[in-house]
């Protein structure tokens, strides 16, 4: 899938991505060829666990961490496995079938619900290096979206990520605009507020004419106000649910594990209608325009787009563009006064096929310590789930010239909203893919979501 | 001690005498050199099909034990909206997919028979095939990109607007099913054109002596001639055209919309993103059952079986 889940990756499909990828997919065939045979014929008392993640930007930071971990478990060998995100759940699926899955992975909200309802992940209360850690170690609310209908943690928290602004200063100084007052706009569903203002004078048409000046073709655009990248889902994590959470709305009736989805409702609905009408604007590009080969960031590095919303995980990647020099703004203040923003983490879970289930909970300990936490914190890609491990980000970012603040104020004044954490993630994305590409397409308005939302809560009775 | 035991003193003599001529018994052999092919044949055909049969009729998670469901997963089928628009969508891609590569295979092949004896021009017609499906997928899917792609900057050069090819929901069935047909075009018209190769060559000279001109040649000739052929090839090529994935997995995953969503697609999603394989099951018997009638009625309508050679 290169369309549909824009979770917790990258879009862009690069030439170098791609070879990249073949090249990780080559490593992965090798060592998931050694795992069989070599997990069951460890040396000794040597102990071979196998640890899988995602994302190839924290695969440095991974292999870092971890090799502090054996140096002080040095009956333990870890064998890290990275493969990109569309073949990671496949592999992680057939591998379960197989017998032959890693003992420890990188786990997400969208997807935990279904291995835990298999019963393919163990609950880790039980074991003692990881019952031994406290309660408020982590950032507070991660451990609740670790945390099954039972009361038991099926992922221990690793890594936070909200969403804010990036844009180009030197887009904004042509622009006559300063980051204050990027940083001081409001928005509300009806008419968009003095953020809409802004992105209409960031929106640029072919002629050169800006979006709030005379004679404005919405129809022939050179530079979007907003970018987006190529799929808009039922999260919107870093499209439309940072407007839709500052209504006051949520995506279901609980904070977590809900069973009746609030697509229905008239704030959700407008804020819909308010972001996907900004295509009629010129403001949004329209479906299609940009492919997963020009995701977001690459709109905004290629001036076809003055702002985009990125996720802070996006970080390390917006600040490599070249020729871009980035800037981080805060979303706009919404209708209950204060900007939102989602917050998701990723957990690392513990396989139920696992044979070494004690020492699996070590490595998971060790990953949730304030020593792991500080090494992946120091490379500048994601924010550690611990205060000591983002505070190692924030520094990393800052001797960058970096302000992250616009990504960790979210979390420190408890203005955000959580992913929604619910069962029957996979259909409810088959459910709605279409009818969010609809409103995209400008076939219907978004009280279509009415119909669809009862589709979704039939799924819960 | 040097004498000699009784088999050592053997001598040719004592052998049997020469078996009578009557009719050598191969089953034994024959069966010996059937079984590899047999046993591939029950494991990766035979044996999935059964249980998919009966994994049809159960609610399958896969990693917990399936649970007799009977003909539930056929009663949702029935009516389920996405099921039918799959359906619709796979159609509409065989007709188009079938309908073009059908006639330049055609072209390609009488073009290779009537203008060329370049073994090396005939063999670069199959280059295309030589492309793993996914990398001809990818390679389009960026020279069709809206943005960067060469075929959209291209025809902004000429005037035009670019094209979403595989973001709107008019274009991205053609898109999909041009590529297959760039793809296995070459193909075809190579079966054709061993077709085209049995028809023999006095049937020409006898219609030019009589002054038939090009046209009269293939119509008259050709065509009519090449029939069972051409039914075994559209047969052949209409299954793997229904059971397009590949291009739509890699290229879009069956948006915008479920435009592109191909049944296909849609049993894929199924079972490897929902762990629905009960309900997968299911949809891949109906794939089936379509197949078979699709298969039959052309066969028997085309009479595929009979040459008008004779």
């Amino acid at each position: 899938m290169t369309n549909h889940h824009p979770h917790h990756r990258q879009h862009s499909l690069s030439r170098r991505r791609l070879l990249g990828g073949a090249a990780a997919l080559g490593a992965a065939a090798g060592t998931t060829a050694l795992a069989g045979c070599g997990s069951s014929a460890a040396a000794g008392d040597g102990v071979e666990l196998d640890y899988w993640l995602w994302d190839a930007s924290q695969l440095p930071g991974y292999s870092e961490a971890i090799d502090l971990f054996m140096e002080q478990n040095p009956g333990i060998r870890v064998r890290i496995t990275q493969m990109g995100w569309d073949d990671y759940w496949t592999k992680l699926t057939a591998s379960f079938v197989a017998g032959a899955g890693p003992d420890v992975f990188t786990d997400h909200l969208g997807r935990y619900p279904e291995m835990l309802s298999l019963g393919v992940i163990v609950p880790l209360d039980d074991f003692a290096p990881i019952a031994e850690i406290p309660e408020d170690r982590f950032q507070p609310g991660l451990q609740d979206l670790w945390t099954g209908q039972d009361g038991k943690k099926y992922g221990l928290p690793k890594d936070y990520d909200t969403i804010a602004i990036m844009y180009d200063t030197t887009v904004l100084e042509e622009a006559g605009v300063t980051p204050e007052d990027l940083a001081s706009l409001d928005w509300n569903p009806a008419d968009g507020g003095s953020f809409e203002q802004m992105l209409l004078h960031l929106t640029v048409d072919t002629n050169g004419k800006r979006g709030d000046e005379d004679g404005f073709d919405a129809g022939s655009i050179a530079t979007y106000g907003l970018g987006a990248d190529a799929g808009i889902d039922y999260v919107g994590q870093s499209t439309w649910s940072p407007f839709a959470f500052s209504t006051g709305w949520a995506f279901t009736d609980k904070d977590t594990w809900g069973t009746r989805f609030r697509y229905d409702e008239p704030e959700l609905q407008q804020t819909l209608d308010w972001y996907f009408g900004l295509v009629d604007k010129g403001i949004l590009p329209p479906f299609g325009m940009f492919g997963d080969s020009s995701p977001a960031q690459t709109q905004l590095q290629s001036r076809k787009a003055s702002l985009t919303l990125a996720g802070s995980w996006m970080i390390g990647t917006y600040a490599n563009l070249e020729g871009l020099s980035l800037g981080i703004a805060p979303l706009p203040s919404g209708p209950i006064g204060h900007p939102m923003s989602m917050f998701n983490g990723l957990g690392d879970s513990i396989s139920a096929q696992s044979e070494h289930p004690e020492e699996a909970a070590r490595l998971v300990a060790f990953l949730g310590s304030d020593a792991s936490q500080e090494i992946i914190g120091q490379r500048g890609v994601v924010f550690p789930a611990t205060d000591a491990g983002t505070a190692a980000a924030i520094a990393a970012y800052e001797e960058r010239g970096l302000d992250a603040s616009p990504y960790t104020d979210r979390v420190e004044n408890g203005e955000t909203g959580l992913y929604p954490l619910v069962e029957n993630a996979a259909q409810i994305q088959s459910i709605m893919q279409p009818a969010l590409d609809d409103l995209w397409l400008r076939k219907t308005d978004a009280s279509s979501l009415t119909a669809y939302n009862e589709k979704v809560n039939a799924l819960f009775t | 001690m040097s004498t000699t035991t009784p088999e050592a003193t053997r001598t040719p003599g004592t052998r049997p005498a020469p078996p009578r001529r009557r009719h050598r018994d191969d089953t034994r052999l024959a069966l010996l050199f059937i079984l590899p092919a047999s046993v591939g044949l029950l494991v990766f055909l035979v044996w999935p099909l059964i249980t998919g049969l009966y994994y049809s009729f159960t609610e399958y998670a896969i990693l917990t034990p399936a649970q007799w469901v009977g003909l539930e997963n056929y009663r949702t089928m029935l009516t389920d909206p996405v099921f039918w628009k799959s359906l619709r969508v796979t159609v509409l891609y065989v007709l188009i997919n079938i309908g073009v590569q059908t006639v330049v295979a055609l072209l390609i092949a009488v073009l290779m028979q009537r203008l060329t004896q370049s073994t090396w021009l005939r063999s670069i017609v199959l280059a295309p095939y030589l492309v793993s499906n996914v990398v001809a997928a990818i390679v389009f899917l960026w020279m069709l990109d809206s943005q960067l792609g060469i075929v959209n900057i291209a025809l902004q050069a000429i005037g035009f607007d670019p094209v979403s090819f595989w973001a709107s929901e008019t274009w991205v069935i053609p898109t999909v099913a041009l590529v297959n047909v760039w793809r296995h075009m070459g193909y075809t018209a190579l079966l054709l054109f061993a077709g085209l190769q049995s028809i023999p060559e006095q049937l020409y000279e006898a219609a030019r002596t009589e002054g038939a001109g090009e046209w009269q040649l293939f119509r008259r000739i050709t065509l009519p001639l090449l029939r069972p052929i051409l039914a075994l090839v559209l047969i052949m090529s209409i299954i793997g055209s229904f059971q397009v994935f590949d291009t739509i997995s890699v290229t879009t995953q069956g948006g915008p919309s479920d435009a592109s969503k191909v049944l296909q697609m849609y049993i894929y999603e199924n079972a490897f993103a929902q762990y629905q394989f009960g309900y997968a099951s299911a949809l891949s018997v109906a794939l089936l059952v379509i197949l078979v009638i699709i298969t039959f009625a052309q066969y028997f309508l085309s009479r595929a079986g009979e040459s008008d050679l004779d």
